[in-house]
């Protein structure tokens, strides 16, 4: 039973770190249907920045945090406007293929700037470990949820809410439509992509005080957040939550009763279970687009 | 004008030609293992290049297939005393098996989804490479691959393994040739424009799909096949997810649809690390750029872009 708890707690807080990685992607799909294979990259500066900014640089925690997200968000802007908008047929291969080596630049700029070695700082808070019946959960697992939570009410109200995310809304339903009542698609997409890079700094920035950062972390998170995502249902903001935490347990749970060899093979196992079975993932929309 | 058939039959001997005069006066061994190494990669891009550039089936996990064709060899020769020729085909074979199997259901998706299903296949065998330590040796690598001997001759010297190489390639470019003047040729391209026209004039596009993606793992496994007995050791880490991405690149950099664009891109792509060590530390930054820059400023690849370059000045200086 202590067993179980623990493993949950472990699986949950795994799931809130994918679940965040993946609602970067389904939010990108779905106002651009794009796959950004550079996405864990983001994840790899961001959790790097906060090395730096709050490891190093010791600025206070709210302040590191929002400094590193923004860092991204503009690092995500830049990447559209300089790599993505140029292009003139963006098909899925050639865009494919311009994230990947997006990713292999982000890689080689990471290991520029904050060298091979690995890196690991303080907890956000430093209470000591809460006692649920003899399952210890981690002061940062608390804190990696509550942020999870608070990112997901306030995604909500931004899309719901706000002039800005509804237009946001308009343009991932259609672009044509929301042009010609006068929303700025451009604008739109820029905007996605900059709201999808901050979310992928925002999983690294609450991932580093539980892991070893380094240049090289960012390629297996982005794809587990990707399974997630498509576990879920790609394009849907519960769908990346449900994926996330889905994924996150089973594969915790899998460690514990299968082997630890199985850690990294369950989500893509989970991956194809799901492209085989039902394509459009577990929420999805009536019509199941296969392409 | 000559007709298709020959201006093939030319170039296929101007190819042999090259082959043969620049084994002959090589004298240097590393340049013969770099243009062995763009020979094994040549057979990848056109294994894909088969599967990606004609039948429009994009994979992002083919580094499994060239796995198992390494990891193949190493098994039978080393724990089961196979003779490397036997191991061959049944390396070769078992790629096939797989990627018949794998095929069913996965050629059913398309677009991102097919991309992912790919993605997830190659991943799972890349791990059961890593975990499987029994019997691949695990994240420390497989050692003692056997040298290749066919009689009095050995395959050890670079040499010798140079024309084993590119005689292969060349035979891989003359059967895919063939396969792409055939009807068969023409019904995959038919798939790539358009399935649902493809299937509606009497293309059986699945049978088809999978035909060509169990061609392409025939091909990417003896490229395996050839690979673990150049180096004699192989690792988990060569036929990792960024191998795959490697493949796609070399197909998308050389030119889809093309087979010299093949030969094209596997070159560039092989030596293109070669030159980068002079960077050192950007390297990857430089390799990352240039992938971007390729594909923004010519999103079908260098053959096509710099022939469509090509005429665009030349109808410019027409006029």
């Amino acid at each position: 039973m202590q067993e179980i708890l623990q493993y949950l707690f472990s699986g949950i807080t795994n799931g809130a770190i994918y679940a965040v990685i993946a609602i970067g992607f389904s939010m990108l799909y779905s106002s651009t249907e794009l796959i950004n294979f550079a996405h864990g990259e983001f994840v790899m500066l961001g959790a790097l920045c906060m090395v730096t900014f709050f490891g190093a640089f010791h600025l206070p925690l709210i302040s590191a945090i929002v400094l590193s997200v923004v860092c991204i968000a503009v690092c995500g802007l830049v990447f559209e406007r300089l790599a993505i908008r140029t292009v003139r047929h963006p098909e899925p291969i050639v865009l494919i293929i311009i994230t990947v080596g997006a990713s292999i630049f982000l890689r080689g700029i990471g290991m520029i700037i904050w060298g091979k070695d690995a890196h690991t700082i303080a907890s956000f808070s430093s209470h000591p470990p809460l006692d649920i019946a003899g399952a210890k959960l981690l002061s940062q697992s608390v804190w990696i949820i509550a942020i999870l939570l608070a990112t997901i009410v306030g995604l909500q109200l931004f899309y719901k809410k706000t002039l800005t995310g509804k237009a946001m809304e308009a343009n991932a339903i259609s672009k044509r439509a929301a042009w010609i009542v006068g929303i700025p698609s451009r604008l739109m997409v820029m905007l996605a992509f900059g709201l999808s890079t901050a979310m992928g700094g925002l999983a690294g920035v609450i991932i580093a005080p539980i892991t070893m950062s380094s240049y090289d972390m960012g390629t297996m998170l982005g794809l587990k957040g990707f399974c997630a995502a498509m576990l879920g249902g790609l394009g849907s903001l519960w769908g990346a939550l449900l994926g996330g935490f889905l994924l996150g347990i089973l594969e915790s749970f899998g460690v514990g009763f299968v082997s630890s060899g199985l850690k990294d093979a369950t989500a893509f196992l989970l991956l194809l279970f799901i492209l085989y079975v039902k394509p459009g993932g577990i929420i999805s929309t009536a019509s199941v687009k296969r392409f | 004008m000559i007709s298709h058939t020959t201006r093939n039959r030319i170039a296929y001997a101007i190819f042999l030609l090259t082959i043969v005069i620049s084994g002959y006066f090589l004298e240097n061994l590393y340049y013969l293992q770099v243009l062995t190494f763009i020979g094994i990669n040549t057979l990848l891009a056109l294994a894909l290049n088969m599967l990606m550039g004609y039948a429009g089936q994009i994979s992002l996990g083919h580094a499994a297939f060239y796995g198992i064709g390494a990891y193949g060899t190493a098994i039978l020769t080393v724990h089961c005393g196979f003779s490397p020729w036997l191991a061959l085909p049944a390396a070769v074979a078992a790629a096939m098996l797989v990627a018949y199997v794998v095929g069913i259901p996965t050629l059913k998706l398309s677009g991102y989804y097919l991309g992912m299903g790919t993605l997830g296949f190659g991943m799972i065998v890349n791990i059961l490479f890593r975990e499987w330590s029994s019997v691949t040796g695990g994240a420390s690598g497989f050692i003692g691959i056997p040298t290749l001997e066919l009689g009095p001759v050995s395959f050890a010297s670079g040499r010798n393994y140079f024309y084993l190489v590119w005689g292969c390639v060349l035979v891989g470019f003359i059967a895919c040739q063939r396969i792409i003047d055939s009807r068969i040729g023409r019904a995959l391209r038919a798939i790539h424009d358009g399935e649902n026209a493809a299937a509606a004039v009497g293309v059986d596009t699945q049978k088809l799909k999978l035909q060509i993606f169990v061609l392409s793992a025939a091909i990417s496994a003896l490229a395996g096949f050839l690979y673990a007995h150049l180096v004699y050791f192989i690792s988990p880490g060569t036929f990792s997810f960024i191998a795959s991405i490697r493949m796609v690149t070399m197909v998308v950099i050389g030119g889809m649809a093309s087979i010299w664009g093949a030969l094209l891109g596997a070159s560039l792509l092989t030596l293109l690390p070669e030159w980068l060590h002079a960077f050192s530390e950007f390297e990857m930054v430089v390799y990352g750029l240039i992938l971007m820059v390729v594909m923004i400023f010519l999103p079908r690849g260098l053959t096509r872009g710099l022939l469509d370059i090509y005429e665009r000045t030349v109808k410019k200086s027409t006029r």
